[in-house]
């Protein structure tokens, strides 16, 4: 047991899966870097140096850099999988997902369906998101609900480093494809995580915080942010869950209901795009599952319904923070109900 | 042509059962009683058996839309495939997939494709674990003159070079993408195309099974052989419409007539083989009848077949969910 | 007697950094004796009773009830009635800036635990009090535990006696490979540790499974063994609630755990979240389950497999003492009794399966006499 980065926890996790199976294989822009160029061998180790060192590890045949050309490579790891690999692409921002989707929407996502159960897709997308980075429109996206919505996809969204290693290594040994998306600003976060390889099995939320008046579900590095809203307001009195779903296909929707009917109040903080996101569908849920638990409407704290914006100042704003759970909490815990 | 005596009654076997598989489909389909869109495969026979006669079953195909043929050619079950098009539990896919989601893996066949373009990039994945697990297989992309034109198909030949992967990539070029032409839609060469990127290409007589048999004999021993990939460019003709209901409006006068009376892949097959005396026509007369029968009964068991249950709706979107 | 002393924020077990007074046992201005449970003082891991160290009159509680204070804060103030409260103030004052000043310098001397190999095989124990030259006290937990379940144990035997907690095969820090997983393979684990550390004898104690372990480390080695303590142990009779073991190793979520281990303690309240979570931590790493399965399959598949009852007259001179939580809900203390005469027996009313945590004053001393004695 140490300390280590999100990235490290990635990293870790990728190659103890490598020394453990032949079949994992990575391949994705730059996952080693610097292929056939003159210069240094492993020169990027992934655009964040995530996968740095596992080339002179495993070597380019298992670490595979490829032509800017996503569509070829997440449609190869498609066919890699049915076929008896179990690879790992790296679509460096999930922004990019645009030119592959066919191939892990129509492709990997319905092989097993389509062919009657007799296909076994074992692919990995690892995919960054989330803003925070300056990064503008194109690089700062969070499209887990467009994944989510798809039948045959397994969704997950590590809310810590912890969490990223268990749930990368349960993502590899896992039999389905499964888009594993990553918070580029939380790379450098440090916390401890077991030296040894372990699961956290998927739809399966964790409480990182217990209490009895409200309900906060949050997703991916949002989780953070409510538990720092949720530490705030503890010191007030208002105690709150904080509920991590871990993954949103599949979603534990039973431990949210559970929550909900034991504190009949419920805020949502995700920062995907407020139409049609997790906010929405896990409001849909209780809704329909729990009205009756219920002391105080739902409320959603999301990003505005535009891009996200580049200038620092704007990038702010769009972005939920912890100050905007703790106003929703108190909004709703002021609601004088029925 | 070094073809035995049994590879010859195969492959004309195996072009004679996809025959008369496509042409009863044409006629059941007319009945109302098969549904969705049925995507028909005839006259493009000595294509697919021509190169799946290189293949085993560690050996993968992608196919397309147009994919009874690959299917057969590859060792599919033909009444298991004619379930599959009724859409019964019994099928290849236990009816969740249909005509054009056809598939059967632990023969290789990694399934045809809704997607036009779908099945190149899965071949670079195939030939990949070839290569990784060090098999020995290769894997052939079938995609059409329409596929040639999407992004994937170029990807893929630029991928499979770069990764310098065991796979054949067999473009079968019919002439219409839908209802469009390929001298309107398809700018430069195929094999032109392949050649940019390094890849040997070579154009064949898609009619003559012969000609795809020895192209695809070269391809296949190089990718075997850590050649890296290849290129043939098949030119053939489909003998239906781009799905059954279509008029084929956009076809020319006689077009198709002709090409029955002077190409059809099977009488030029019969004619070589019993001029050469390799196989007598009483003995592919034989087989005809076998395939028929072979046909009725898939045709008879498909429509006898019962359709999935309600609970299976709810099964085989995951491994475990 | 003028002095005034300070009585602080106790640390219980190694990851302990703040805990707060879950309420005072005894009001400003009792008479206290040393023992004397003044406070119930909770951490994320668990709440335990807090047992004065000296004695006197107890003059002021300067920590309030639910306030999270830092390990070595001031919590409470004894002195004489004569001295003024003025004195008292200052007193308070004083030592809150003074331990300002020196609290981030404490931490860093917290011992680590340590692995060896042994028979190729990593295994994890934790060292405390290795200044003592008197013969060394190795703690060994229970089934599905590990070292730091000895954590209000261990650092209090550790003023006087050199105190090594080890985590078993499969459990802990050490490796998850148990082979066959029985007594016999357990204990000779525990012997190879023990070689590979230059300890030649010891006095053992051991928890539930851990005293099987011990007193079968006995009967093998007995040479190299000073006295036994066993608490709650296996290996006493056939009966085990084996539904536990099982649903422990089955439970793969907090919700799922938490009946599971309330079953080990009197007051449910003492399962916390750290404590699951721990839990479900060490259980989600590669092997974790197979090794527990391998453990519970060779040890209480039908009850009881190796029962070492009948050769506790092979341990010759080797002192026994046996602990037991009347309310044990696992192995039930009527094992205890019909024990040979030379056993010393304990029940501790108020307890469970765990003393060594809801009594853990109480088991403390009694360890600590016994092998004083046995010295």
């Amino acid at each position: 047991m140490s300390r280590k980065s999100f990235r490290q926890a990635i990293n870790e996790a990728l190659r103890q899966e490598m020394r453990r199976d032949p079949r994992v294989v990575i391949m994705g822009e730059d996952v080693a870097g610097g292929a056939g160029s003159p210069g240094e061998d492993d020169a990027w180790g992934g655009v964040l140096g995530v996968t740095k060192g596992l080339v002179g590890e495993f070597g380019r045949q298992r670490v595979l850099d490829t032509p800017l050309s996503e569509s070829a490579y997440v449609g190869a790891a498609a066919g890699a999988a049915a076929t008896g690999l179990r690879p790992v692409a790296e679509l460096m921002f999930v922004d990019f997902i645009g030119v592959c989707f066919d191939q892990i929407f129509n492709q990997a996502a319905k092989f097993r369906y389509m062919f009657g159960g007799h296909a076994v897709t074992p692919m990995v997308v690892r995919t960054m998101y989330g803003a925070g980075f300056r990064a503008a429109s194109q690089h700062s996206q969070c499209l887990y609900p467009i994944v989510t919505h798809i039948p045959g996809l397994k969704v997950v969204i590590p809310s810590s480093a912890y969490e990223a290693k268990g749930l990368l290594i349960q993502a590899i040994r896992d039999d389905d494809p499964v888009i594993f998306f990553e918070n580029k600003v939380q790379y450098d976060q440090e916390e401890e995580v077991p030296d040894d390889p372990y699961t956290i099995p998927f739809g399966e939320a964790n409480l990182t915080r217990e209490g009895d008046d409200l309900t906060i579900v949050a997703f991916g590095r949002m989780v953070q942010v409510a538990n720092e809203a949720a530490d705030r307001l503890a010191r007030d009195g208002i105690s709150c869950n904080v509920v991590d779903p871990r993954t949103t296909s599949p979603l534990d929707t039973g431990t949210i209901l559970d929550c909900v009917a034991d504190t009949g109040r419920l805020v949502i903080v995700d920062e995907a795009s407020p139409r049609c996101n997790m906010a929405t569908d896990v409001s849909a849920l209780v809704a329909q599952e729990a009205f009756d638990a219920l002391k105080a409407p739902i409320r959603m704290v999301c990003p505005p319904h535009v891009p996200v914006p580049f200038a620092p100042n704007l990038e702010d704003l769009y972005v939920p923070n912890a100050d905007r759970v703790e106003a929703a909490v108190r909004a709703v815990m002021r609601h004088q109900g029925r | 042509m070094q073809l035995n005596h049994e590879e010859l009654r195969r492959a004309y076997r195996t072009m004679r059962l996809i025959r008369d598989f496509e042409e009863r489909l044409h006629l059941e389909f007319a009945t109302g009683e098969i549904p969705g869109f049925v995507h028909l495969y005839a006259g493009e026979e000595a294509s697919a058996v021509g190169v799946c006669m290189h293949l085993t079953d560690k050996d993968s195909i992608a196919s397309t839309h147009r994919g009874h043929g690959h299917c057969i050619a590859k060792g599919c079950d033909t009444d298991a495939m004619m379930k599959e098009i009724y859409g019964r539990k019994e099928g290849l896919c236990g009816g969740k997939g249909g005509s054009m989601h056809i598939a059967d893996l632990s023969k290789g066949m990694l399934g045809a494709n809704g997607i036009v373009g779908g099945g190149p990039p899965l071949i670079c994945g195939a030939a990949l674990t070839a290569k990784v697990l060090q098999t020995g297989g290769v894997a052939v992309a079938f995609y059409g003159d329409g596929a040639s034109n999407q992004g994937t198909t170029l990807e893929s030949l630029n991928l499979a070079k770069v990764w310098d992967l065991p796979a054949i990539f067999v473009c079968e070029d019919n002439g219409y993408a839908e209802s469009t032409s390929s001298s309107y839609a398809v700018a430069g060469s195929q094999i032109e195309r392949a050649r940019g990127f390094g890849i040997p290409a070579e154009e064949v007589d898609g009619f003559d099974f012969f000609a795809v048999h020895d192209a695809a004999r070269t391809a296949i021993e190089r990718a075997r052989a850590g050649g890296g990939p290849s290129m043939i460019h098949v030119r053939l003709s489909r003998y239906y419409g781009h799905f059954e209901g279509d008029g084929m409006t956009y076809r020319g006068a006689g077009e198709v007539e002709a090409l029955r009376a002077k190409e059809d892949c099977l009488k030029r097959f019969r004619t070589r083989v019993t001029e050469a005396a390799l196989l007598p026509a009483a003995e592919l007369d034989e087989i005809d009848r076998a395939a028929a029968d072979q046909i009725e009964s898939a045709v008879q068991n498909a429509k006898k077949a019962k359709p999935p249950t309600e609970a299976d709706l709810l099964t085989d979107a995951y491994v475990a969910y | 007697m003028n002095q005034i002393v300070a009585i602080t924020m106790p640390k219980f077990g190694l990851s302990m950094t703040e805990g707060k007074i879950a309420s005072w046992a005894r009001p400003e201005g009792t008479k206290i004796a040393v023992g004397d449970e003044i406070a119930d003082i909770e951490t994320t891991k668990i709440t335990n009773a807090y047992e004065s160290p000296v004695a006197g009159v107890l003059r002021r509680h300067v920590a309030h009830e639910q306030e999270d204070l830092p390990v070595g804060a001031l919590i409470a103030v004894v002195a004489d009635p004569a001295v003024p409260d003025a004195e008292i103030d200052a007193f308070v004052e004083r030592f809150r800036a003074e331990f300002a000043t020196r609290a981030p310098e404490a931490e860093a001397a917290a011992p680590e635990p340590r692995t060896v190999e042994v028979h190729g095989r990593p295994m994890r124990y934790l060292e405390l009090g290795a200044e003592h030259e008197e013969r060394p006290i190795v703690l060994i937990h229970g089934f599905g535990g590990d070292l730091n379940n000895w954590l209000f144990v261990q650092p209090g035997l550790a003023e006087r006696n050199r105190v090594i907690a080890l985590d078993l095969p499969g459990h802990g820090g050490s490796g998850r490979q148990v082979g066959a997983g029985d007594l016999g393979t357990l204990s000779a684990a525990v012997a190879g540790l023990l070689d590979s550390i230059d300890v030649p004898k010891a006095h053992l104690v051991g928890h539930s499974l851990g005293a099987a372990v011990a007193l079968r480390t006995a009967l093998d080695r007995p040479a190299h063994v000073a006295s036994v303590t066993l608490v709650c142990p296996a290996g006493l009779g056939t009966e085990i609630d084996e539904a536990f073991t099982q649903d422990f190793i089955t439970a793969s979520r907090r919700k799922q755990l938490e009946p599971v281990l309330a079953k080990l303690f009197v007051d449910a309240g003492l399962v916390s979240r750290d404590m699951m979570e721990d839990l479900l931590r060490f259980k989600r790493l590669d092997g974790a389950r197979e090794a527990l399965t391998a453990i519970q399959n060779a040890n209480f598949a039908g009850g009881q497999r190796e029962v070492l009852r009948g050769r506790l007259g092979e341990l010759g001179d080797i002192p026994v003492q046996v602990i037991w939580g009347a309310e044990d809900r696992i192995i039930p203390p009527q094992q205890a009794e019909g024990l040979p005469a030379g056993v010393a027996v304990h029940v501790l009313p108020g307890a469970g399966h765990m003393p060594h945590m809801e009594k853990a004053a109480d088991v403390s001393r009694l360890i600590q006499a016994f092998v004083a004695r046995a010295m």
